[in-house]
């Protein structure tokens, strides 16, 4: 797989994370080195081995259906930098 | 399991201008979860709090917050797989669903794409007695709802609440085998009905709890009974989402006017574009989301943040042993059990509400048919019109069973019944007692019913002798009588009486 301009330009809009266009190139090709190194793991045979998820056989930790957070309004909005009513304010976004 | 019977419909057909075409529609029921807690918080998920106090900071996606699944979530997606028939997988895992919205602050939704929890499954979808359409189920997945955005409060700004971020979410989706816009009404209440007597959603869809999300194309007929055969979506049209739709009403409406926008397209020689659209109920139209074009590429991947759910084969039997009736049993054993017809059975299975208080009804009286009318004709038609649920019914089963004890010994007729049913409802007092008190017992005294017959019939000599002409005039006499007696006398009795007199 090889990223080309334009896939990166689209990457990057979809992160909304501005690149410049004279930028835009020598983003592909880091994308480029990043995926050909790890292409490399291809050729290791994997055939009937499970996938590991964790260095320690763990179970998903579960909780219990009990209302044990919520309730602080004004810590959640303390960061916004526009609250109004309870409200996090943001610019109009429109359908 | 079932010993239902039933004929498929046919496929709801349109004629265009050039030709005729037919639908063919699946559907992604989003149906919220039963919980008091979030799926991986422990924020509550009581609907109408203050903006913004049902968060907690995984809710809000502050930096370090981690997801803990919420156990119970687990269970009521096993459990709904389980009452429709499909497959339970003991590892499911979570990916991330990747786009920006104002109402999504994690810029990722949690959900299941590669490994969903339920599999293959089957609802049966009852389309009036004798007929209905098996839809078949694709998969069920746990996913994070996303909050609320509000648009007409600010002209400038628009106001985001959280209190919905994070709540539990089934997605539902069914394959494309719905045929028509009253099927995929059906199919809805179907599913809303399981999902109700499962206890694993209100289905509340005013309040959101329950919204669809409808895929709609065209074909020609014949082209569904090829991709039957194949399984081969190249067989069918090209389809249109309708978002987040949360009536019947609309759901039909809407896929009504797609189905007609599509055919218009092909008839003029153009293609429809694969798209999501938007349905306006003031218009009565569907309209595209641009916006959400762009943002259909969700670059999922597995979430970091969450080992693969694992669950074990006797916790699954065990939440199996202990599922309740379904409606499709239920309904079986009512036409079974009681000699009900399917219509009298398919109404009173819609909730277990009403089946339970029908049974109650049943227990005290021991006759099904005559319950089952006095339940659906005259207690459903009073509570109508007091605008009250079955729940509030001021009419206990007791109370109910009661009256038709007293019709099946004779006591009462079913007219004064009827009357004995409106005072019991409206004061709650006991039907024995109230036949009692009021002298409503009914006169099977054939030498009083004669006597007023006689008495009606000398002093109409010349209705006797039109009745002995035109015999139709007999109900007359009949009527009469029952006037005379108020309404008490045996009207099997009374009738016997008249068709002597006036036959001699």
């Amino acid at each position: 797989m090889s990223i080309d301009r334009d896939t990166a330009a689209k990457v990057a809009k979809l992160a909304r994370i501005k690149v410049e266009e004279d930028r835009l190139d020598a983003l592909a090709q880091e994308f480029n080195a990043v995926l050909g190194f790890i292409e490399q793991l291809n050729e290791v045979d994997v055939d009937g081995v499970e996938p590991m998820v964790s260095v320690e056989p763990m179970r998903l930790k579960r909780r219990e259906d009990k209302v044990t957070d919520g309730g602080m309004q004004d810590k959640i909005l303390s960061n916004a930098p526009d609250a109004r009513e309870g409200f996090f304010a943001v610019p109009k976004v429109v359908e | 399991m079932l010993d239902l019977t039933y004929e498929t419909p046919a496929p709801k057909v349109i004629a265009g201008a050039k030709h005729d075409w037919e639908l063919v529609i699946g559907m992604e029921v989003h149906a919220q979860v039963s919980s008091k807690a979030k799926l991986f918080s422990g924020a509550s998920t009581q609907f109408g709090a203050e903006p913004n106090s049902n968060v907690a900071f995984v809710d809000a996606a502050m930096p370090g917050m981690l997801p803990v699944i919420n156990e119970f979530c687990v269970e009521q997606a096993v459990r709904t797989g389980l009452g429709l028939n499909a497959e339970i997988h003991l590892k499911s895992a979570f990916d991330r669903k990747n786009y920006f919205y104002p109402d999504l602050p994690q810029g990722y939704q949690i959900s299941q794409l590669y490994e969903p929890i339920v599999g293959e499954g089957e609802i049966l979808v009852d389309m009036g007695p004798g007929v209905a359409r098996l839809v078949r189920v694709e998969r069920i997945h746990l996913e994070q709802d996303a909050g609320k955005s509000i648009h007409d409060m600010d002209p400038n700004m628009s106001f985001v609440d959280l209190n919905r971020t994070g709540v539990a979410l089934m997605e539902i989706v069914s394959r494309p085998d719905i045929r028509g816009p009253e099927e995929a009404a059906a199919y809805v209440t179907k599913l809303r009905q399981i999902l109700r007597y499962l206890g694993t959603c209100d289905g509340n869809m005013q309040n959101g709890n329950l919204r669809a999300d409808v895929n709609v194309s065209i074909c020609r007929p014949g082209q569904y009974e090829k991709y039957m055969e194949t399984q081969d979506f190249g067989h069918l049209g090209t389809r249109c989402e309708i978002k987040n739709m949360n009536s019947m009403r609309f759901i039909q409406a809407a896929i009504e006017y797609e189905a007609r926008r599509q055919i218009k397209i092909l008839e003029e020689g153009g293609e429809v574009v694969q798209e999501t659209r938007l349905y306006d109920p003031d218009k009565n139209e569907t309209r595209s989301m641009r916006s959400k074009e762009e943002a259909h590429d969700y670059r999922y991947f597995p979430c970091p943040d969450l080992l693969p759910l694992e669950i074990e084969q006797a916790w699954v039997d065990d939440i199996k042993a202990s599922l309740p009736e379904l409606p499709d049993a239920k309904k079986a054993r009512f036409m079974g059990d009681y000699g009900l017809t399917e219509y009298d059975a398919s109404v009173l299975t819609a909730d277990t509400t009403s089946a339970a208080y029908f049974e109650q009804v049943v227990s005290a009286c021991e006759d099904g048919k005559l319950a089952a009318n006095w339940v659906i004709n005259e207690l459903f038609g009073r509570l109508k019109t007091d605008e009250k649920d079955i729940a509030d019914s001021p009419l206990s089963p007791a109370q109910l069973g009661g009256i038709i004890r007293l019709i099946k010994s004779d006591t009462i007729s079913g007219k004064i019944a009827k009357d004995v049913f409106e005072i019991a409802y409206t004061s709650g007092r006991d039907p024995e007692e109230i036949v009692e008190t009021e002298g409503l017992k009914q006169v099977t005294d054939t030498g009083a019913i004669e006597a007023a017959l006689d008495q009606i019939i000398a002093d109409n000599p010349a209705q006797v002798e039109k009745a002995k002409v035109n015999p139709k005039l007999a109900g007359w006499f009949v009527g009469q009588v029952m006037k005379a007696t108020g309404g008490k006398a045996n009207p099997k009795a009374v009738n016997q009486l008249v068709a002597q007199k006036l036959g001699s």
